[in-house]
């Protein structure tokens, strides 16, 4: 039987049955990392160096040495990424159970308010009113949060910071536990570099979503690109994290699977 | 006659170590002349270049004179012990841990008398010699020892104080598959030293001469890469409660200058092991080390960083790598000071050319890794901070003072 399901979904793939999207955002030296107040640590943004390229170097062969932080382009937390989830079982990318790189997704579409104000919050109203139309969320799907962020220019309107901080949109303080408790959700994503909104340490708790998210064994992903190519409901999201000991989080490729043409 | 040193027994678990203390610490900035010759092991004092009186303590105009230009000049260090009496008694925490205690007083030939600490071979109205040493505080102190060397003289009090001899001690070599390394590891247990941790950074590689070194009983292997915090982690945790006498070995050396060496990633590497991998085992071995510095007859005393005489100025057919040790040497200064307040003592090596596989086309003299090994073990008994090993790196040293610019024109050339 399971044969058979792997069989036709591997037909569906190759017939267009089934489209994949790449929601991931290319690893280069420029693409934005989070910044933090100076007096903080600070997350690596992605650098390379090539190696050797059929030269001196290296006669065959071409490779670059590359560095990066665990949270920078396209990336995965993990729940000991926050306080909140420090002493939780199974906490790291390294032990977090495979079953949770693969879960279907629940896409709100945000683009609208968010390019109105890029304070632009979440809410329970705002997501019922989105369940109004598409149906109840799933019980352990992803929520992903489309703000067509990712088309803003790199760095500076994709940051979009200010002398009071960072404006960009994410959830609120309530909705987060409401869809931990009430929706059972799976974890949250953005197209933004942080799943909170860029006001989010003002909030009570701050940083509500990694707070309640990691916190309750949730994942987050963000600076995802391409959620505008992706249905409200059907999308199976494959997330795979590096596996890095005791790692917090990893950049990764995340591809959508979603219904095709045929 | 000194008492040989014994291997001490195991300690107590349970006792209080005993904390840290140090002799008093101040010096006029005149006195520092004193320091800066005994951390390299000179002695010298100051010569008026008017009148030629040899004085001393050192003073900021000559006591015959007045005058201003006070030269340090080296000296004979012979003199005469007059007189010297036992402290029995001391308001000083770190002299009232060592009593008894002697001092005297020792007319020198050149002219000055001096107080001195007094060795216990010696008698009053005994001709000696003078050594200008530094004491757990890192500052200069005259030691009066007999002019010739009588049995264990090394281990008696006042010269194990300011000595930070490897008897008994337990060393770690960080990097000891390195002919340095594997060098100053034989050097060690030649010199008495009870047992080393060897680091080895690459496991996979065979070396039949770290192999054969590693059958030793008194080595103790340990997986350690300076460029992996873990593994300093880890070995730390396990071992760095015994290490009394760390040797930075480690190193990375390549060919290469700025313009047509497009090299970004070796040129990390090489900071990664030779700066950042002093720092990380900064972090990993130096608190404990510190915290231990007042141990018993097995205290922590020094951290050795195997340098370059280029870490003082670029060569620049290895300019990068140079870079990297004039960092690791900065770095060295400022570990100096942070370790100061303990006692343990930071000693900083500089060879000339090395002979190893990664010199092969520089022209002689190079200097072999035995004699840096050498270099190291003496530095440690005598209790230096400064040693320069080879011609190659003497002679710089002492153009690097007379002339820096003309220096680096012919380092360039």
């Amino acid at each position: 039987m399971s044969a058979q399901i792997l069989t036709q979904f591997m037909g569906a793939l190759a017939n267009g049955g089934i489209r994949i999207v790449d929601l991931t955002e290319t690893l280069t030296p420029e693409f934005p990392t989070i910044v933090l107040p100076p007096e903080f640590g600070q997350a690596w943004p992605f650098r390379i160096e090539e190696i050797s390229r059929y030269d001196e170097r290296g006669p065959a062969w071409y490779w670059n040495n590359f560095s990066c932080s665990e949270h920078t382009g396209t990336h995965f937390d993990a729940p000991v990424h926050w306080v909140s989830g420090k002493d939780l079982p199974d906490n790291t990318v390294d032990t977090v159970p495979l079953s949770a790189f693969i879960a279907s997704a629940c896409v709100i579409d945000c683009s609208e308010p968010s390019a109105q104000d890029p304070d632009f919050l979440l809410t329970i109203d705002y997501v019922e009113k989105w369940e109004a139309q598409h149906g109840r969320i799933p019980a352990g799907s992803w929520v992903l949060m489309r703000t067509d962020w990712s088309k803003r220019d790199k760095a500076v309107d994709y940051l979009n910071m200010k002398p009071d901080g960072q404006h960009t949109p994410g959830p609120d303080a309530e909705v987060v536990p409401w869809l931990i408790k009430e929706r059972d959700v799976h974890g949250f994503g953005t197209e933004s570099v942080g799943t909170d909104a860029g006001q989010a340490m003002h909030f009570d708790p701050p940083f509500p979503c990694h707070y309640f998210m990691h916190g309750n064994s949730r994942y987050g992903l963000q600076c995802m690109t391409n959620l505008d190519q992706l249905p409200p409901t059907g999308a199976v999201i494959f997330s795979a994290p590096l596996k890095i000991r005791h790692g917090s989080g990893s950049p990764l490729r995340v591809l959508a699977m979603v219904p095709g043409k045929s | 006659m000194t008492q040989a040193l014994r291997n001490p027994p195991k300690k107590d678990p349970v006792a209080r170590s005993r904390q840290p203390t140090r002799p008093p610490g101040i010096r006029s900035r005149s006195a520092l002349g004193l320091t800066a010759a005994a951390a390299e092991g000179r002695f010298e004092l100051q010569q008026c270049a008017e009148c030629g009186t040899v004085q001393y303590p050192p003073r900021e105009v000559c006591v015959h004179c007045l005058a201003e230009h006070l030269p340090w000049k080296p000296v004979s260090p012979l003199g005469k012990l007059l007189v010297s009496t036992t402290l029995h008694h001391s308001n000083d925490l770190y002299f009232r841990e060592r009593l008894p205690w002697r001092v005297g007083t020792v007319r020198m030939q050149a002219g000055p008398s001096v107080v001195a600490h007094v060795h216990g071979d010696l008698a009053d109205g005994d001709d000696v010699r003078l050594a200008l040493k530094l004491d757990r505080s890192g500052q200069a102190v005259m030691l009066a020892l007999p002019t010739k060397n009588t049995p264990h003289m090394e281990d008696d009090k006042i010269l194990r104080e300011t000595a930070c001899d490897p008897k008994f001690r337990r060393a770690l070599v960080t990097d000891g598959k390195s002919a340095v390394g594997m060098a100053v590891t034989q050097a060690l247990l030649d010199a008495g030293a009870a047992e080393v941790f060897l680091g080895d950074p690459q496991l996979w590689r065979k070396e039949p001469a770290f192999e054969k070194l590693a059958a030793d009983p008194r080595i103790k292997v340990v997986p350690l890469d300076v460029t992996d915090t873990d593994s300093l982690e880890r070995a730390a945790g396990e071992y760095g409660g015994k290490v009394e006498i760390l040797v930075n070995t480690a190193d990375m050396e390549r060919e290469g200058g700025l313009l047509h060496a497009k090299d970004v990633n070796t040129a990390r590497n090489l900071l990664d092991i030779n700066v950042l991998g002093m720092m990380r085992l900064a972090h990993a071995f130096g608190p404990a080390m510190c915290a231990r510095a007042a141990d018993g007859t097995r205290n922590a005393v020094a951290w050795v960083n195997v340098l370059s005489i280029y870490a003082q100025m670029n060569l620049p057919a290895r300019a990068v790598w140079s870079a990297t040790k004039a960092a690791a040497l900065s770095l060295a200064q400022g570990l100096r000071a942070e370790m100061r307040p303990s006692g343990v003592r930071v000693l900083n090596v500089f060879p000339g050319p090395l002979d190893h596989e990664w010199e092969q086309l520089t022209p002689p003299p190079r200097v072999a890794p035995k004699a840096v090994a050498q270099a190291i073990v003496g530095a440690l008994k005598d209790g230096l901070e400064e040693v320069y090993v080879g011609d190659v790196a003497k002679e710089f040293r002492d153009r690097l003072a007379e002339n820096p610019k003309g220096l680096e024109r012919e380092l360039g050339a």
